[in-house]
Formats: structure tokens, C-alpha cells, sequence
């Protein structure tokens, strides 16, 4: 008999998914209490997992389809916290726009469960169904306010070019099990030992899926549309919850699966690592709407993760779960701010917005400095240490060249951050915005920038949770 | 267990800043904000002059230490103090509380905001002088850049965004660099603990790339020709607060750094670069001197004046002689003390008149006579004459450089006669000659407060220059350890 205990959270969040759909429909006006409830079912799903899973070193369940590891326990926790807070500061801005509907805790929390499976995933059909799960829910998600343009534009154009992304990943797939005969990855991983060809096609294939998903360069091309057009709250899901799942089944194809390939992909993640620092870094120096400058910094920041995985070593894999995780941390804080440019029922997002906001708003803006230092990378704040460990396991393997890319692309980046802070604090100042924030919203800007700002006194915590994570 | 006393030297100013971020914002003159700031750093400056006086200067070794484990098994907090970084600590705890008087002036609005970025820097300048580790030193160093960027922005002149932007973009690109060097160390050697670093010492073969890694953060910040383009505008757009400690403070924390990494961890690097330095030195050393003495904007004019300073203290410092050496050290504090006062007595007209042109001035001697005597005492100490501190510094690391090169000595000494062609032409234009412009006949002398800034700043320069023996016994044993290291180092490879 299989332990079922350890898939608790994953059996727990998928019966709260059905009892919600089902209260929905047969209770009127329940958004609210649907609200609370998914946000109970997530806090429980997350005590669950932190009891259930967190001490379990290694274990595989179903024909080993399904393993549960430090990796995954820690990573379903931030994926969790993530969505709980993602929908505990979303109701305002729902409600603003009249969207303040059952779907959307319920498709959150699908997706959620899609990328706990994802995460979980030892084979390649268990990843799929989980990867398809999330990103159905996205689709959806993407195109919530179904009233706008823009956010329809948005989903249609992540679901084209994300099915078209699934497609790619499939084939390679099925090229992968074509050769190893298995669908399992510790299977694949001991049957894959040849440099065929056509095997380097099924890795690439499924790296290019991947890539899109996480958003690397060049396969980004819809993120920006899409962060510009899905609605704030979304957007905010969008830049970290699928991100920390689609980094793990990264983490887990590289390192179990292909681990004997090394040499076959360790140039192609170079390259998206490079590509995506330099890009990110470039291309957000014209961007006027924030949530688009937010797309091409998330890139940036996705590049100096995977310069962590292109290491091949455990101090890299840990290193970039470390910077995700600060990234989590920073763009909440980042998101949180956004959400408070509120003036009489309208929701401004544009980088000229901010202008002068030092003057009305000190605290506020205070807050948005220490992110927008923290992004670029300055210390001592979290974002210097998240890439201080990225590029120490850099570093370590004498990759030299990614380390100068990467820390030059820092000072490129500075410099957008910079620009919105000139904007910010030595702009003009204009018409003051409401300050009667939900609690909540207050609570998590409170909380994550004084985590950035204080990060530094005690920062061997992370690492040490971190450290437990041994892949090779 | 000693008490911290280094700790407390950083921790403090953050704490008076805390104090002032809850304190109410008023507009205009703010004198609680005001005075808890000076309260701060006047009792910093109390402490590191205790500092001082217990610091034993028999010995070479780093005293006050303290050593805390920050990142299990990787970093370490390790503070301490040197011959060589002490005398750093206490210009930075000196210089800042004058820079919060003058604020009175110069500092329109949003006061306490100005004053916490201020102590915030104070402390981070502290750190860069006691940090014992390399990540320590860098997080420090760098981490100034971000109160630097705001004073400058915030409360700067017409062109600041352009200042600051230039200012911080230019500083952490040379400091990127310097990152990579450090992780790098630490995968060479196993630690970045430099008390250690210097023990093991680090393998030839690396030198040479770790130490461009170095001199380019350093280069960028001392500032050196060809990198020294930011250091004008920034001080130019700076209100006088913010010029006083770029000029007198962050600028020497590249100084420190040569003499404690460059020259301490990569002996055989800084031999093989010597005829870099020395080249770029000299050409900063005539270069700047010349164009100092075609510039109209009198802030300007320090600037470039500053560059050329520290062009012969990175020549002092690469002679790897005593005198070098210590002329090096003698010539930062010294620099430290006249640019902070110069940029003050431009401040003092500035805030009369609103323009910092020499054109506008001329014949104020006939007018405001106090002032016109201390500008000619700080004008007479940039340009290195006998009795101030400025001809202590300027004689040492030319007897140094003549020591060790005897053309480049030569040719340095061109740029004592530069420096005072530019100095005195400035002086001469501003306080002397006829009083043409009309506006300055109703100008003011020196209030109480600018008085006592400009006496503080006085007394130490004339004292040094007279009687330099305090200085030089705080920094000679410490100077000779460094060289003796080194040159063991150099025989043994």
C-alpha cells in the first residue's frame, strides 16, 4: 500500500477544488466565502505539507511517478505562500474592476495543484498532466477580465503560443521515451548514455518547452503582452508562482533524466542564461508601463537563476533556488506597491505615475526604493545575496564569462530601476492616491520589504534550509 | 569579551537615523532633526578619538577586533583597525558633523530626510575602513552608493539627475568586477578573511587578473585619469553637504583600499602595474592640473584639483618606499580636511550670491575679510605650502617617488607648480582685484556657524602641517609591516 500521506497536500487542495466548484454553484453570491475558504484550504494545504513532507528526505510513490524530496516540499511551500498571498490581496482590485468571482480562488487553486504535481513529478506523463493543468488555469486566468481588450488579447496570445510551446515539449518527449523506452526519469537517466542526434533533438525540444514556460530568452515573446494585459493580481501570479514550479522541473530534467548529457545541455542553458541577462537588462530601458518593465526585469532575473543551473553542482542548484525565492520575496513587494496606485477606482501603471511620489507618499516610496535597490542587485539588501550565491557557484566552476555577463548586465539593469526612482523621488509630484489599503496589502508590503531590508543580519537561515537539497 | 567599540562606531549613526525616520518631518528648519544628527555623530566622533587614544601604535597588528560568524562556514564579520585605517575613521567621524552644521544653508527641504541619508553614509564610510573582510569591505563600499545617488538627486542643482545617474552607474561598473575578484579569492584560497589572506597569500598566477579586477573599482572611485569624468559632475550638482564627503571621504576609500588589498594581497601584481599607475598618475597629476586652470565654476575647479591630488597619492602609494607610503596616507587625511574646507568656503558664497562662477566674484577681501583669510589659508594648504598638512603629504610621496623613479618624480613635481598656478589664479580672481559687481557689496561675512566649520577645519591643518609627528607615529609601524610584508613576498616568488 502506497503512503498516501505523503500526497496529502495534493489530495486535500484537488477535494477543496471540488467542494468550492460545487458551493459556487449551488450558492448565490458566494464569492466571498469562497475567497476565505480557498484561502483556508491553501493555509491548511501548506500546514500539511510543512508537517507531512518537510522531514522526508526522499521518497517515490506510484511505480515511482511521483517523488517527494526536500526540493519538492520546499518549493510546493513557496509556490503556496506565494498563490495565498497572491489571492489574499487581490480582492480589492477585483472587486474594482467587478471580477470579484468564484472562478478565480478556484482557478488559482487548480493551478496550484498543477504545479504541485509539476513539481512532484518523477515522470515524464505525471509532469505533463501537471504542467497542462496549471496552464489551462492560466489561460483562463489571463483572460479574467473578460470585459477589456487587452486582457482577452493577452490570453488568447499565451494560450497560442504556450500550446505551441506544450506541442515542442511533447515531441521531445516522446523522443526521450523513444529511446530510453521508459517514461520514468530515473529510467531515462540510466538509459541514456549514447550521443545520438537525434536524442540531442528530444532534449532540445524539451528545453525550448521549458524555456517558454519560465520565460528565457528568445522563447519570451509573450510575456510582455501578456503582463501588460492580464489584470495586476494576475500578472503578480504569473511573474512568481509558475516560475518557482517551472524552475523545479527544470531542475529535476537537467539533473536526474539528462544528468549523463551534460555536455549536450549545459551551452544551451549558458546561452538562455546570457541571452536573457543581456535582454532582460536591455530591453526594459524603454519600457513607460511598469508591468512590462516587470516582464523584461522577471526575464533578467530568470537568466541569473539558470546561470545557477548551468553549474552542474548542487552549490548552483541551491544558489538559484535561493535567488527565486528572494525573487518571490522582492516582486510581492514590487506587485503590493503597484496595487496601492489607487486613485478613485482606477488603478494607474505607468511609470510616469509614480512621478514625485516621495512627496505624498514617504513611506510608499521608501518601500519601492528598497525594492527597486534590492532588484537591481545593490547591497546589502537581499537582491545582492541572492546574486552573490548565484555567482559564488558560478564562480566556483570557473565559468568566468557568465559571471563578467551576468554582473554587467547588473549595471545595465541598475540603470532602469534607477529611472523609476529618479522618477519617483526627483520628479514633479502630482495628485496624491487613496491610502485606504486592504489590510493585507499593507501586511505584505509591510513584511517582504522588511525582509529584504533585513535579510542581511541573518543570512544563513535560507541557506541552511537550502543546503538540504542534494540532487546529483 | 572586549566591548565593541567598532560596532558601535558603524551602528551608531544608523541609530540616530532610525531615531530621526520617526520623528516628525517639519518643514524648513528643523532643529530637533538637526540636533539629534549632531548629537549622533559629535558622540561618534568622541569615540573614535577614544579610538584613538587607546590604540596601541607599537604594533602592526589589527586591534579591536571582532569576528562573528555571518554566513555559516563563508563569511565572517571581522572588524578591525590598522595604523593605516584608523586615521580614516576619524576624518569620516570628523568631517560628518561639520557637514551636518553647514546643512543650515544649503538644504532647503525635506532636511531630515537629508540628515539620514547623511548618518546612513557615515556609517557605511565607517564600515569600508574597518571591514576586515572582503565581502564585508564590498557590501560596505558599495552600499554607500545608495545614500550617495539620493543626496545628489534629491538635493542637487539644475543637472543632478544627470550627476547621479552618471555618478552611480560609473561606480558599480567599476565594482562588478571587483565581485567576481572576491568570489574568486575565495574559490583560490578558501577564505576572505584578509588577516588570513595575507598569512597565505595568494598564488602568482592569479595576481595579475585579480588586481585589474581590483584597480578597476578602485580606479573608477579614486577617481583616475582616464575614469575620473564623473567626479566633476558629481560634485558640481552635489549640494555642499554631499561634495564635502565625496571629496574628503569616499574618494580615500579607494586610497585604502590599494594600500590594504592591492598592495597587501597581490605583492607581485602591484610590481608588475607599477609603471601603469605611475603613467596614469602623472598623466592625472598634468592633465587635471591644466584643465583646473581653465575652468569657470569654481566647484569645478576643486574637482579637477581633487582628481590631480589623488593622482599623487596613487603614485605615493605605488612607490612601495615609507615615505611613499605614508606621504600617501598623510596626503588623503590632509586632502580630506582642505577639499572638505574648500568646498564649504564655495558653499559659503554660493548660498550668498547662487552662483559658483569665478566671473560673478572678485574684490571680496575688501568686503568680507574673515572669509577672504581662510580661503587663502585652505588655498595655500591645497597647493602644498610648508606649515600645512598638504606640504607633509606632497614632500613625503615626492621624496618617495624620487626614491623610486627619478623622471616620473620630475615630472610629478611639475604638478606641485600646476597646482599652485590654478590655486592661486582662483584666488586671485575671487578675492582680489576690483570689486565690480555690484550685488557684492551687501554680502555678508561669515555667520557664527560657517566660522566655527572653517576654524574646525583650520586648526588641524595648521597643526599637521607644523607638527605632523601624531600622524606619521600612528601610521609608521603599520607602513613598515605592509612594506617589509611585501617585500618578503616579492623575494619569495
Amino acid at each position: 500500500m502506497e503512503n498516501l500521506n505523503l500526497i496529502l497536500p495534493e489530495i486535500f487542495i484537488s477535494l477543496s477544488i471540488m467542494f468550492l466548484l460545487i458551493l459556487g454553484v449551488f450558492k448565490k453570491n458566494s464569492s466571498k466565502i469562497t475567497f476565505n475558504l480557498s484561502l483556508f484550504a491553501i493555509l491548511i494545504t501548506t500546514i500539511i505539507t510543512i508537517n507531512e513532507t518537510f522531514s522526508v528526505a526522499r521518497e517515490t510513490l506510484f511505480n515511482e511517478s511521483v517523488v517527494i524530496d526536500s526540493m519538492s516540499s520546499l518549493m510546493k511551500i513557496i509556490t503556496l505562500i506565494g498563490g495565498f498571498i497572491v489571492l489574499v490581496i487581490s480582492s480589492t482590485y477585483l472587486k474594482t474592476f467587478k471580477i470579484y468571482n468564484i472562478e478565480y480562488p478556484v482557478l488559482i487553486l487548480s493551478s496550484i495543484l498543477g504545479m504541485m504535481v509539476m513539481i512532484s513529478s518523477n515522470d515524464l506523463i505525471v509532469f505533463y498532466m501537471g504542467l497542462e493543468l496549471q496552464s489551462l488555469a492560466l489561460y483562463v486566468l489571463a483572460t479574467y477580465n473578460r470585459d477589456q481588450l487587452k486582457s482577452s488579447e493577452a490570453g488568447l496570445k499565451y494560450f497560442v503560443l504556450s500550446a505551441l510551446s506544450s506541442g515542442l515539449l511533447l515531441y521531445g518527449c516522446s523522443l526521450v521515451y523513444g529511446f530510453s523506452g521508459s517514461t520514468n526519469f530515473d529510467i531515462i537517466s540510466n538509459q541514456l548514455n549514447s550521443e545520438e542526434y537525434v536524442l540531442t533533438f528530444g532534449i532540445v525540444f524539451i528545453l525550448v518547452g521549458l524555456a517558454f514556460k519560465i520565460s528565457a530568452v528568445p522563447f519570451h515573446m509573450w510575456a510582455p503582452d501578456v503582463y501588460e494585459g492580464s489584470p495586476t493580481t494576475v500578472t503578480l501570479f504569473f511573474t512568481i508562482v509558475p516560475k518557482v514550479a517551472a524552475l523545479t522541473v527544470f531542475i529535476r530534467f537537467l539533473y536526474v533524466p539528462f544528468l549523463n548529457l551534460i555536455d549536450q545541455w549545459q551551452m544551451i542553458i549558458v546561452f538562455l542564461s546570457i541571452a536573457s541577462m543581456v535582454f532582460g537588462a536591455v530591453a526594459a530601458i524603454g519600457q513607460t508601463n511598469i508591468k512590462r518593465l516587470i516582464a523584461y526585469s522577471s526575464i533578467g532575473h530568470i537568466g541569473y537563476t539558470l546561470a545557477g543551473l548551468a553549474t552542474a553542482s548542487n552549490e548552483g542548484i541551491q544558489s538559484s533556488i535561493i535567488y527565486i525565492s528572494i525573487y518571490v520575496i522582492m516582486n510581492l513587494a514590487l506587485f503590493s506597491c503597484l496595487l496601492m496606485l489607487r486613485r478613485k477606482d482606477q488603478y494607474y501603471e505607468n511609470i510616469n505615475d509614480l512621478s514625485g511620489l516621495s512627496k505624498n507618499h514617504p513611506l510608499l516610496s521608501l518601500c519601492l526604493l528598497l525594492i527597486l535597490f534590492s532588484l537591481a542587485g545593490i547591497p546589502p539588501l537581499a537582491g545582492f545575496f541572492a546574486k552573490f550565491y548565484v555567482f559564488k557557484a558560478v564562480l566556483e566552476q570557473s565559468m568566468y564569462f557568465l559571471a563578467i555577463v551576468g554582473l554587467l548586465s547588473t549595471v545595465v539593469a541598475a540603470f532602469y530601476y534607477l529611472r523609476i526612482i529618479k522618477i519617483m523621488y526627483f520628479d514633479k509630484e502630482k495628485d496624491k492616491y487613496d491610502t485606504d489599503h486592504s489590510l493585507w496589502l499593507k501586511f505584505s508590503l509591510t513584511v517582504s520589504t522588511i525582509l529584504i531590508l533585513l535579510y542581511f543580519i541573518f543570512p544563513s537561515q535560507l541557506v541552511e534550509v537550502v543546503s538540504r537539497i542534494n540532487i546529483i | 569579551m572586549n566591548f565593541p567599540i567598532l560596532s558601535s562606531l558603524i551602528l551608531l549613526p544608523i541609530v540616530g537615523a532610525l531615531f530621526l525616520f520617526f520623528t516628525k518631518d517639519k518643514e524648513g528648519n528643523n532643529l530637533t532633526a538637526k540636533y539629534v544628527a549632531l548629537f549622533t555623530t559629535v558622540v561618534n566622533f568622541l569615540i573614535s578619538i577614544y579610538l584613538w587614544i587607546s590604540f596601541d601604535q607599537s604594533t602592526s597588528s589589527f586591534q579591536f577586533v571582532e569576528d562573528r560568524i555571518w554566513i555559516e562556514g563563508f563569511i565572517n564579520y571581522k572588524v578591525g583597525v590598522d595604523g593605516i585605517s584608523i586615521l580614516f575613521i576619524i576624518l569620516t567621524t570628523f568631517i560628518t558633523p561639520l557637514c551636518i552644521i553647514s546643512v543650515n544653508n544649503s538644504v532647503k527641504n525635506r532636511l531630515r530626510d537629508f540628515l539620514i541619508a547623511i548618518l546612513i553614509m557615515e556609517s557605511f564610510m565607517i564600515g569600508v575602513f574597518c571591514a576586515l573582510d572582503l565581502v564585508v569591505f564590498y557590501l560596505f563600499f558599495e552600499a554607500g552608493l545608495i545614500p550617495m545617488f539620493l543626496i545628489i538627486g534629491i538635493w542637487g542643482g539644475a543637472r543632478r539627475v544627470y550627476s547621479a545617474f552618471k555618478f552611480f552607474l560609473y561606480t558599480l561598473l567599476g565594482s562588478v568586477l571587483m565581485l567576481v575578484a572576491i568570489i574568486s579569492i575565495y574559490w583560490i584560497t578558501g577564505t576572505t578573511d584578509v588577516v588570513q589572506l595575507y598569512d597565505i597569500g595568494i598564488d602568482v598566477k592569479y595576481q595579475n587578473l585579480l588586481w585589474l579586477a581590483f584597480f578597476s573599482s578602485f580606479a573608477v572611485k579614486t577617481p583616475m585619469w582616464p575614469v575620473h569624468t564623473w567626479l566633476p559632475d558629481a560634485h558640481v550638482e552635489a549640494p555642499t553637504a554631499g561634495s564635502v564627503l565625496l571629496a574628503a571621504i569616499l574618494l580615500k576609500m579607494a586610497g585604502y583600499g590599494f594600500i590594504r588589498f592591492s598592495l597587501g594581497l597581490f605583492p607581485v601584481a602591484s610590481e608588475v602595474f607599477t609603471p601603469l599607475i605611475y603613467t596614469l598618475s602623472v598623466i592625472a597629476i598634468i592633465f587635471t592640473s591644466l584643465i583646473a586652470l581653465m575652468q569657470e565654476d569654481m566647484k569645478k575647479l576643486i574637482a579637477y584639483s581633487s582628481v590631480a591630488h589623488m593622482g599623487f597619492v596613487t603614485l605615493g602609494i605605488f612607490t612601495l618606499q615609507q615615505q611613499g607610503i605614508e606621504g600617501s596616507i598623510i596626503q588623503m587625511i590632509s586632502h580630506g580636511l582642505v577639499s572638505a574646507a574648500l568646498f564649504l568656503t564655495v558653499g559659503v558664497v554660493y548660498d550668498r550670491m547662487h552662483s559658483r562662477l569665478i566671473s560673478t566674484y572678485g574684490g571680496l577681501v575688501s568686503v568680507i575679510p574673515k572669509y577672504s583669510i581662510l580661503f587663502m589659508l585652505f588655498a595655500l594648504a591645497s597647493l602644498g605650502l610648508p606649515g600645512t598638512s598638504g606640504f607633509i603629504g606632497e614632500f613625503l610621496i615626492l621624496m618617495g617617488a624620487f626614491k623610486d623613479n627619478f623622471l616620473v618624480a620630475v615630472i610629478a613635481s611639475i604638478g606641485v607648480i600646476l597646482g599652485a598656478a590654478y590655486m592661486l589664479w582662483l584666488y586671485k580672481r575671487v578675492v582680489f582685484g576690483k570689486l565690480l559687481n555690484e550685488d557684492l557689496k551687501k554680502i555678508l561675512d561669515l555667520n557664527r556657524s560657517e566660522y566655527f566649520i572653517l576654524s574646525c577645519l583650520a586648526a588641524p591643518i595648521l597643526f599637521f602641517g607644523f607638527y605632523p609627528d601624531p600622524l606619521i607615529n600612528t601610521i609608521e609601524v603599520s607602513v613598515t609591516d605592509l612594506i617589509n610584508m611585501h617585500n618578503t613576498n616579492i623575494a619569495s616568488k
